[in-house]
């Protein structure tokens, strides 16, 4: 929209701004990664130059007292594996409730309920998942975690995957039926592939909030089962902060994230985006 | 469904193989509607067992386990009935009540300004055309980051002794502040940080929401003579509303769950400066094993949540009448 009238100097300043918001984002994440190179004493005594070392990625990673590693995989764990359920319960319920002869009420009672749902604040119910969890044997195992995150992340799912499957075509689906498609075929064939960019996109972002989410993690987690955040929430909890550990474990974090901005960008704004502007 | 003149036709080389079927005409619809039956509820029941098992039976659990005292031993608990002696407790509770105090300022000022900043950033991003997507990328990435990443990233960069922010102060000539540790800054500190964190959200939405603005509207206003503020503020805002409510809606319910940053920023502290509900929630239940009580507070923010609901919704359909 910048008309030519408007001139070039307004473009400049608008760019002036935008390369100072940018800063503002990038310089504090990109310090913390640096800070990960530094030792101890250099970070301390706030000296701008500095050697890097590699020592804080070695002791977060390597060293017999941390868990790093283990964490690291139980994050990939949960987060793969909550996000598989959530997509295929989230994409059927979608389907289902869009395109099946349900009554309304019903409709909207459950799109309604995972409404209300999704705004607790998941602290609310860890106490129940916690005592639930307990009392069928599955406190302190990765299951737990993942069951957790699944029906967290469920109503964001089934809201995004709804946008989806209300964009195919119903005329494509009735005539898959008037061939004889029988349902199962008719999701192979003919919903999944036209719902593919939308499954790219919301399982990228239970991905990700999957990674991202501590709080129900904390409390349903012990040292083995403990996620990513988990491990660098204790950083900070420790008497003595091993400041460029954490900051190396924090750098090593944001990785997948940093993975997934690179290969999937476009999935991820069509995702954030399409709840908002639809 | 009324059976269409092309049915017969399509289901004729479908039908042929099998004799049975190919005797009734509409035998296709018969099996469609047992077809629908069955795979409407197949299809269903995953989210729908998911959601009975981890979002209503915990409720049900909480609401149960609030009218009780629970006591632990060895592993084991034992019930005692309490009342609503929980719930009359939560009155006095001035750690809950400060929770709540912080969580609605927390709430108010951070969305408040991420929404301003986001919009503003959004309004000059959609002003160029080069670099958008480069902007775009490096806007995004704190939404991908965790919170409880932000939360370390921020504890380092606001440390009294080394961070980055006490270091620039110094520069112009400012004394080194205790962002975190003291009480009259804590709690605007980690509205601060908040607003790091989802300003790029907002900003994304917004963004999404110009974009999406026809073209004809702006070259009306153009040529009736409208300044670039007039622009904005009787074309650009109206046309945008929708998206703003919807971002305000997205954020405000996330401001509310706030935990992460505080958990590791300031651990509520210092005092009770930026006790928020979640934390207070855990410090009950987790910290301090009052399962009964903590059940009876998770069930009262759970009703604070659906009243808040049920306001937003009401006030929604009265704009919505008054359009």
């Amino acid at each position: 929209m910048s008309a030519g009238a408007r001139g070039a100097s307004r473009s400049w300043l608008a760019h002036a701004a935008l390369v100072g918001a940018a800063a503002c984002v990038a310089v504090p994440v990109i310090w913390v990664v640096l800070a990960g190179f530094r030792t101890q004493i250099s970070l301390l005594s706030g000296a701008f130059w500095f050697t890097p070392v590699l020592k804080n990625f070695r002791e977060v990673l390597f060293s017999k007292t941390s868990d790093f590693l283990l964490n690291y995989l139980n994050s990939l764990i949960v987060g793969a594996l909550s996000t598989l359920i959530c997509l295929v319960a989230a994409t059927l319920a979608a389907w289902s409730l869009h395109r099946m002869p349900w009554p309304r009420w019903f409709v909207h009672i459950f799109f309604g309920w995972a409404l209300v749902f999704h705004m607790f604040p998941p602290l609310a119910l860890a106490s129940a998942w916690f005592t639930i969890m307990r009392s069928i044997g599955l406190d302190n195992t990765l299951t737990a975690v993942i069951l957790a995150h699944t029906v967290l992340n469920l109503p964001m799912a089934l809201w995004l995957m709804g946008v989806f499957v209300r964009d195919v075509p119903v005329e494509l689906e009735e005539a898959a039926r008037l061939d004889g498609a029988t349902t199962p075929v008719l999701l192979r064939r003919v919903v999944l592939p036209l719902i593919a960019p939308g499954l790219a996109a919301t399982s990228i972002l239970t991905f990700v909030f999957s990674w991202n989410e501590f709080g129900v993690a904390l409390t349903l987690t012990m040292k083995q089962t403990a996620t990513v955040p988990v491990a660098i929430a204790k950083f900070a909890q420790d008497y003595e902060i091993l400041y460029t550990q954490m900051a190396a474990a924090a750098a090593l974090s944001i990785l997948p994230a940093l993975v997934l901005l690179i290969i999937g960008q476009r999935y991820i704004v069509a995702g954030l985006t399409q709840g908002a502007v639809k | 469904m009324e059976p269409i003149a092309g049915t017969a036709a399509h289901a004729a080389p479908f039908a042929a193989g099998q004799p049975a079927l190919a005797k009734r005409p509409a035998a296709g619809d018969f099996d469609r509607g047992f077809d629908e039956r069955v795979w409407r509820w197949a299809a269903l029941s995953p989210a729908l067992v998911l959601l009975l098992t981890l979002s209503v039976l915990p409720l049900i659990n909480l609401f149960i386990t609030s009218f009780f005292t629970v006591t632990w031993s060895g592993g084991h608990s034992s019930l005692a009935p309490a009342g609503l002696s929980n719930y009359r407790a939560l009155a006095g509770d001035t750690l809950f009540r400060a929770g709540l105090l912080n969580t609605i300022l927390f709430a108010a000022f951070a969305v408040g300004g991420q929404m301003l900043c986001g919009f503003v950033l959004a309004l000059l991003c959609n002003q160029v055309t080069r670099g958008r997507v480069l902007y775009r990328t490096i806007f995004i990435l704190p939404i991908l980051v965790p919170g409880i990443v932000v939360g370390a990233i921020w504890k380092l960069l606001l440390n009294f002794d080394f961070g980055l922010v006490n270091q620039a102060i110094g520069l112009i000539g400012f004394d080194p502040v205790n962002w975190l540790g003291s009480a009259s800054t804590a709690l605007a500190s980690v509205i601060f940080v908040d607003i790091w964190h989802w300003t790029p959200f907002c900003f994304l939405l917004f963004l999404a929401g110009l974009q999406s603005l026809p073209l004809d509207v702006y070259e009306a206003a153009r040529i009736d003579g409208a300044s670039a503020w007039q622009e904005l503020v009787y074309v650009t805002l109206p046309m945008m509303l929708p998206t703003i409510m919807v971002t305000f809606a997205f954020r405000l319910v996330l401001a509310f769950k706030v935990f992460d940053e505080v958990y590791l920023l300031t651990g509520g502290g210092p005092g009770t400066s930026t006790q928020v509900v979640s934390y207070t929630l855990y410090q009950r239940f987790f910290r301090e094993d009052q399962t009964g009580y903590g059940s009876a507070m998770s069930i009262a923010v759970i009703f604070m949540t659906c009243l808040l609901l049920v306001a937003a919704f009401s006030s929604r359909r009265q704009t919505g009448a008054a359009r």
